[in-house]
């Protein structure tokens, strides 16, 4: 019996390009689809940060006429979305992606093709949102009854068509009464079709975690970066089933004429928002969590000690989880909710502070006694708990509900939520690239600039962010396009202005460096940062197939204990074969000596991907032919991918990479 | 010991800078408050703002306390800790039982004190005291509609109200959510359509305060804004009085009795109610389920119109109202005044007229 009297029609069989355009479009390989995250995310981090900035020059000062209200909403809007759909989420992911796997001794996540399926999904959802600006339509605003605004033609802009309804989406202002026009679908459906790419990538991480770890990695000697992203993994698969009903919901309401949100027939807006804050509150760990687990590497790194009550950090991870999804009402306060349930969500909310301090304090304990070096991912670390800690205070304010009915609403909270999410989640996400770098290209990426990035990102955060807190209780509410010059908030205003493009010159600093670095930066060796988990025993860049041989785990952060041991006194101490090893490992993971069996990769994550927004298209323009025919296209495409998927054959030819690479060494 | 002598020296330093950091932080926190602004919440002018602002400043203080800790600790670990020539490999501390204890307590216990307050002042703050005056406040994209259920009053933008009197504000929407925000009186309370919500409110000194609609409501949010008039009891007295009288005919002839006509004949009236009682050929009323635009009955009795946003700063009340009837949607994005084309004399009529309405 020979392969070829075996082997299934063409379209069926796995693509084999290695390098080029088609080996990223085919490709299956963790590594590759979490720097296709990354740089996706990055792209829109830029678009989102431009729209910042854009913001922040039209509230420099009282009354400005820098953008109409119209492309103002427009820029909020896109601005939140982008930002946590487009950047913090895939750039989590882009992470997970990349170290799930390394840093528990697998050769890939459990469901390759799947990981494909979930970025392309993501992909094209983001260009999804985007395409408003060019299939949309400019509409004047419709009131109460049907009556129609009026539009001045000055107010016409290439951003009209862009969804304008906040991220929030909130009834019925976005609902097929006041926001006509497709604007708002695209957001909606958008929204729905990244969410299909994040539930699916958690189960497909979920998965990998429980059954794909290296001998010895028993749960509790994972990195805390590999918790974290359990516990991500586990928020996503509960809450995006609520936010995907409730946007099927809102899009029934505009599509199709029911009227679940509609009050003058008997529907509730305040059901979208309990729906909405379901969703909406644990993602806030979404975003967040990651960036926890990140630095809770970086930290004991370059302290030189174990993480500080590595069980009690993971818990607290847990346990934020867990209460995340009982505090959603917090986000309602001033919704007219009863005494009972607003005290419940005050209470429940406080109780959120208490494992977010745990976390603080073990961070600080990690570093209390140790030998701290400033190296940027440190020092972005550092940053990290610093600025955390202000937001988390912040939001304790809000769990006082009386003292958040001054502050819903008002740049208060969004002075709270920049500092939880960008001094937070952004900080370690930039301390995290610096840290992983040297997996990503075998290069050290420039300390000197790097620092330059943190003090100037820093600073122009502080001052965009900080003065947002008494703008808001001087009375600046949010989403608002202009504010009167009576209430003598110009000059705080400029100065938060004047902070964002300073952040905007230090993403420049960091652009620069990273590009400057891949080329010229200085070769990293195996063990750059003298790191503690596996990921850093295998060879940089990281070569195709991972690990040369399965790793064998023996203990928390074996890497750590295989080069270090302790003193009668507890104090770490070189092993003295410690160098040698390294060169050892750094030899043996370019060498492997046995074939590795690595995924296939595959058309048909594409493929299956792409019938989705068309689907998208096909609704919002359900009403003419074109649309019902791309329904069906998009959906007889996207089966037919599947259908192929299914068919492909798993073992047709082993790629025996590591062999190749090996010889081509 | 080498390390020891050139510890010390920045210990004392910072020993000594940290007093004075938190000083400068504390003053310039205090100064920030001060600035001359309607819309503080950290002014309150009644005794339910300034209980929340009470509450504030208790969480406020206890997090300006939390953070001084930990950021102090922070900033000690990171000098003290810092690697240095000679810096010996440190002991490889895994965790402590009684810290985690120490630190999951501590913290619970801060809040435990904290939530007492806060649950008290829920159950005292989200209702009115039954008795208060009643006013219903309709949200509209984007201005603000009161009536006064006890008085027949119905006017727009400026609500008026009495010192030291509990206020209680049942409100609701005619269209999308808006969110009512005094903050010199109290906190934000949403105005949902179909759905009937109450914000108590009081003022304890007479003044202006500013006020903003806090959910965004569409295209134009931001310029839904209004205004709080309190008044001592007498005054307010005399305002009611005064609202409840019927404005003058303007005289026949008159360019105030043309801008009438003008508002009769050029479409205004089918938003626009007007009131010169029950027997007046000129008496304009809409119906209560009808589309509206604010009742114009005693409109030069109020500063501010088209949401409280005019007369924008540095404008006149007559240059705005010119600007406003002019080209409305140019003046307020996606208005729902529509621009009538009105000429330039239709327009000075049209104010002549809207000037006698008090």
């Amino acid at each position: 019996m020979t392969a070829t009297a075996e082997r299934p029609t063409t379209i069926f069989r796995r693509p084999k390009a290695t390098t080029g355009i088609w080996s990223w479009i085919t490709t299956v390989d963790h590594k590759r689809i979490g720097i296709m995250y990354g740089y996706t995310a990055f792209v829109f981090f830029i678009i989102g940060g431009i729209e910042a900035l854009l913001i922040r020059i039209q509230l420099a000062q009282p009354n400005m006429e820098f953008l109409t209200a119209a492309e103002y909403n427009a820029l909020f809007t896109t601005h939140a979305v982008t930002m946590i759909f487009l950047f913090v989420m895939p750039v989590s992911a882009a992470f997970v992606n990349y170290l799930l796997p390394l840093m528990i001794g697998a050769r890939d996540v459990a469901f390759p093709r799947l990981n494909a399926l979930s970025y392309w999904i993501f992909l094209f959802g983001g260009i999804f949102i985007y395409s408003a600006i060019f299939f949309s339509d400019v509409t004047a605003p419709v009131g109460a009854q049907g009556v129609p605004g009026n539009l001045d033609p000055s107010d016409q802009t290439f951003l009209g068509g862009i969804p304008s309804g906040g991220w929030f989406l909130y009834q019925p202002n976005a609902g097929p009464v006041f926001s006509p026009g497709r604007a708002i679908d695209f957001a909606v459906i958008g929204i729905q079709i990244l969410g299909v790419a994040s539930l699916i990538a958690s189960v497909n991480f979920i998965v990998t975690i429980f059954n794909m770890r290296a001998r010895g990695m028993r749960l509790l000697r994972m990195p805390v970066m590999v918790w974290m992203t359990l516990v991500v993994q586990f928020l996503l698969l509960f809450s995006l089933p609520i936010i995907a009903v409730a946007l099927f919901m809102v899009m029934f309401d505009r599509q199709f004429g029911t009227l679940f949100f509609d009050a003058t027939a008997g529907g509730d807006p305040i059901l979208w928002q309990h729906l909405f804050w379901l969703f909406g509150h644990p993602e806030v760990y979404v975003l967040i969590l990651p960036a926890m687990g990140i630095v809770s590497e970086v930290l004991p790194v370059f302290s030189k000690k174990p993480l500080f009550g590595y069980p009690a950090v993971v818990f607290a991870g847990a346990g934020i989880g867990f209460l995340g999804f009982g505090v959603w009402a917090h986000h309602m306060f001033a919704s007219g909710i009863t005494e009972v349930a607003q005290a419940a969500f005050g209470l429940a909310t406080m109780t959120i502070a208490i494992p977010t301090g745990i976390k603080i304090f073990n961070w600080l304990g990690t570093m209390w006694g140790g030998k701290i070096r400033f190296t940027t991912p440190m020092l972005f670390a550092i940053g990290f708990v610093a600025m955390f800690v202000i937001g988390g205070l912040s939001g304790v304010t809000h769990a006082v509900v009386p003292s958040d009915w001054q502050q819903t609403d008002t740049y208060w909270i969004v002075a709270h939520f920049h500092y939880v999410l960008f001094g937070g989640a952004v900080f370690a996400i930039f301390g995290g690239l610096y840290y992983w770098f040297p997996k990503l290209t075998g290069r050290m990426m420039n300390e000197k600039l790097g620092k330059l990035h943190f003090w100037v990102m820093f600073i122009g955060f502080n001052l965009t962010f900080a003065p947002m807190h008494w703008l808001g209780l001087q009375g600046m509410v949010r989403r608002t396009w202009q504010y009167p010059e009576g209430l003598n908030l110009g000059p705080w205003n400029l100065a938060s202005t004047i902070g964002a493009f300073i952040i905007a010159a230090s993403i420049l600093i960091f652009m620069y460096n990273w590009i400057r670095s891949k080329r010229h930066g200085e070769p990293s060796g195996l063990d750059p940062w003298d790191a503690r988990t596996i990921e850093w025993t295998i060879p940089n860049p990281t070569p195709e197939y991972n690990f040369a041989k399965p790793p064998v785990i023996r203990s928390l952060d074996d890497f750590w204990h295989r080069k270090y041991t302790v003193d009668e006194e507890g104090r770490a101490v070189r092993r003295p074969d410690a160098d040698e090893l390294i060169a050892r490992l750094d030899e043996e993971g370019r060498n492997p000596t046995e074939p590795i069996h690595l995924p296939n990769p595959s058309y048909f994550p594409i493929i299956a991907a792409a019938g989705l927004p068309i689907i998208g298209y096909g609704i919002i323009f359900h009403t003419s032919v074109t649309g019902k025919f791309l329904i069906a296209f998009g959906a007889l495409l996207t089966i037919a991918a599947l259908l192929g998927w299914g068919m492909e054959p798993l073992e047709e030819e082993h790629t025996e990479t590591g062999l190749a690479t090996a010889e081509a060494h | 010991m080498p390390d020891t002598t050139r510890r010390r020296p920045l210990g004392h330093l910072v020993r000594r800078i940290l007093p004075l950091a938190g000083l400068t932080l504390l003053v310039s926190a205090c100064s920030l408050v001060q600035i001359d602004n309607p819309q503080n919440a950290w002014d309150p002018r009644g005794p339910i703002a300034e209980r929340l602002d009470g509450l504030f400043w208790m969480v406020f203080w206890i997090a300006v306390g939390v953070f001084v800790v930990v950021q102090g600790a922070i900033l000690f670990a990171v000098v003290k800790f810092r690697d240095r020539p000679g810096r010996a490999m440190p002991k490889q501390v895994h965790g402590n039982a009684k810290l985690e204890i120490t630190w999951t307590l501590i913290p619970a216990l801060i809040l435990a004190a904290v939530a007492v307050p806060t649950v008290r002042g829920v159950f005292d703050l989200t209702r009115c005291d039954s008795g208060a005056l009643k006013v219903n406040i309709t949200g509209h994209q984007w201005w603000f509609e009161y009536d006064y259920p006890d008085y027949g009053i119905t006017t727009a933008n400026v609500m008026v109200i009495p010192v030291d009197t509990p206020v209680c504000a049942s409100m609701t929407s005619e269209d999308v959510i808006h969110s009512f925000w005094v903050p010199a009186l109290n906190g934000k309370r949403y105005l949902i359509p179909g759905q009937t919500t109450v914000l108590p409110l009081e003022a304890s000194e007479p003044g202006e305060y500013w006020a903003q609609c806090g959910e965004f409501c569409g295209l134009s949010h931001a310029l839904m804004r209004a205004r709080v008039v309190a008044l001592p009891p007498e005054e307010f007295d005399a305002w009611v009085a005064d609202q409840q009288t019927y404005p003058a005919e303007p005289e026949p002839g008159t360019p105030a009795f043309e801008g009438l006509q003008i508002f009769q004949q050029r479409g205004c009236a089918a938003c626009h109610g007007v009131n010169y009682g029950p027997d007046s050929e000129f008496t304009n009323l809409i119906a209560p389920e009808a589309f509206n635009g604010p009742d114009l009955t005693k409109f030069a009795t109020r500063d501010v119109f088209a949401g409280a946003y005019l007369p924008r700063d540095g404008e006149t009340r007559k240059e705005a109202l010119a600007a406003w009837l002019a080209n409305p949607p140019d003046v307020k994005p996606g208005s729902f005044m529509p621009n009538l084309g009105l000429t330039q004399e239709e327009i000075d009529k049209l104010i002549e007229w809207l000037e006698t309405l008090k």
